[in-house]
């Protein structure tokens, strides 16, 4: 395609409309409305699929989810998740469930927010939630532990409830 | 005697004091007017309304660490970002900003140095500071300092030619080289800026002193995009401050002097503010004056810079070379024809 150049005047020629225009342009937008978010007072605008830091939720009788399967951590890229299996009492009512994690740590230095283990989980325990700025002093604060992990996580409403449906 | 000194002294003090506050403040400028001309809101957290910016903009310059390459000429390294900042404020000493202030029967003129030969002064000066800049990108012993060295000795040399030319009209109009004699002729007479054989000095004058102070759309020696810093590439902590402090220092000197010899200095067309002071308020109104125009052209230059791309070097020198230069020398002719005529 033959791109057809405008015929410049003298006048136009020397450039100096032009820049002149360009200068009102900017000019005009010096009174405009702003387009900056106030970070920390006025935060982001998430929707439900974020993939921020993975966390482990309850159901909805506030039973922890996981089953220590280890599934997670075994798919996990940058081995940033260690589940430590633990024993369930025998005796109790809800005893169908014969595993849960004594503890269940994710380095978030570590974690590349893939949702590998969101994907993988087969109990649908963990998952990418929307907290994005979490940050400590030092590497051990950054070591989310099971308690911190479910008190982030918080509860999740889903079908698989598993000591009520198995 | 003693006490002549002691208010030279005081005058120098504040010149310098006033000079860098507003220093500090155009590159708080500079980073407000940009952000609203791209719809953004700018620094607003250090302070109210972020006004305490530069404070903390010069402690972390002073706290950063000083690295001294090895690769470097060590002398040299060091004297570059001084020789910068050094035309640029003993330039101001020869600007007068403002007529005289009477205090207890004294009449204190307001410059520090009234010199006869002012404006070859300032120019002896600013072609000085591209020592500063060549010596930087030389001793820095990299391919993109060097760059930028050299692009900035072509374009300052290119464009003191055409700023000299440009301020000759002037001269001619007010038949003196004083620069306090050029304020107190365009009070009595009208700016410069409103004699049209004027306009073409006062338009290139500008566009030289952008190209002098190496501000966009001429910024080729710092060049980002290609040459990384340009010559300021291999400096770090207060001695790439003293860079930065000596491009704003060079832009407050080349608006104040625009202001001098074109926007009638510390002068406004109506009653006490077109002749010198007899009152100390009106003196002290009038170096009020010469700021606010100053601080416009201030305005002008952080306008121009997020308004227009850079030149292409080539476009810059053609535009140096074959279009101010003859176009001023033309203006002298046109300027001398008018005159002679007129009186």
């Amino acid at each position: 395609m033959q791109v057809q150049r405008p015929k410049l005047n003298i006048w136009e020629r020397t450039y100096i409309p032009q820049i002149l225009q360009g200068m009102w342009l900017t000019l005009k937008h010096v009174p405009q409305r702003k387009f900056t978010r106030q970070y920390p007072e006025v935060k982001p605008l998430l929707y439900g699929k974020y993939r921020g830091a993975p966390l482990l939720v309850r159901d909805p009788d506030g039973r922890v989810k996981c089953v220590a399967c280890q599934l997670c951590e075994f798919v996990c890229p940058p081995k940033a998740i260690r589940v430590t299996p633990g024993k369930r009492d025998a005796t109790r009512p809800d005893a169908n469930v014969e595993k849960e994690p004594q503890d269940f740590e994710i380095d978030m230095l570590r974690c590349i927010y893939c949702g590998y283990c969101e994907a993988v989980c087969p109990e649908r325990a963990i998952f990418l939630k929307d907290i994005f700025a979490e940050v400590g002093y030092k590497r051990e604060e950054m070591k989310f532990h099971k308690e911190k992990l479910l008190e982030l996580g918080g509860v999740k409403e889903d079908l698989i409830w598993k000591w009520k449906n198995k | 005697m003693i006490i002549e000194l002691l208010i030279h002294f005081i005058k120098i003090g504040a010149v310098i004091g006033v000079m860098l506050g507003i220093v500090a403040y155009t590159v708080m400028l500079e980073r407000w007017v940009c952000a609203w001309i791209q719809d953004r809101i700018g620094p607003n957290r250090v302070g109210p309304f972020g006004l305490l910016q530069p404070m903390a903009d010069g402690i972390k310059l002073m706290l950063k660490e000083d690295v001294l390459p090895n690769h470097v000429h060590k002398v040299l390294y060091t004297i570059g970002p001084m020789l910068v900042i050094l035309p640029a404020l003993v330039n101001m000493a020869v600007i007068p900003w403002g007529s005289n202030l009477p205090i207890l029967g004294r009449e204190i003129k307001c410059v520090i140095a009234d010199l006869n030969v002012g404006i070859l002064f300032i120019f002896a000066f600013a072609a000085f500071s591209v020592y500063g800049i060549v010596l930087a990108g030389w001793a820095s012993n990299s391919k993109y300092s060097f760059l930028g060295g050299v692009r900035s000795s072509a374009q300052m040399i290119s464009y003191e030619v055409a700023l000299g030319l440009s301020v000759v009209p002037v001269f001619m109009q007010v038949g003196s080289l004083n620069l306090g004699k050029a304020v107190e002729y365009q009070a009595q007479h009208g700016w410069m800026a409103f004699y049209p054989w004027q306009w073409i000095p006062l338009f290139v004058f500008t566009v030289s002193a952008f190209a002098e102070t190496n501000r966009l759309p001429f910024d080729m020696p710092e060049a980002e995009q290609e040459l990384v810093g340009g010559y300021n590439t291999e400096y770090s902590s207060m001695k790439f401050g003293m860079f930065f402090m000596g491009e704003y220092a060079a832009m407050f000197v080349m608006s104040s002097l625009m202001t001098t010899l074109f926007w009638g200095g510390w002068s406004l067309p109506f009653a006490p503010f077109n002749a010198p002071a007899q009152v100390l308020w009106v003196g002290l109104a009038q170096i009020g004056v010469f700021l606010a125009k100053t601080v416009f052209g201030l305005f002008l230059y952080v306008w121009v810079r997020w308004t227009i791309p850079r030149f292409r070097y080539d476009q810059l020198m053609a535009l140096g070379w074959k279009v101010f230069i003859p176009l001023t020398i033309v203006n002298i002719l046109i300027t001398g024809v008018v005159l002679a005529m007129i009186r």
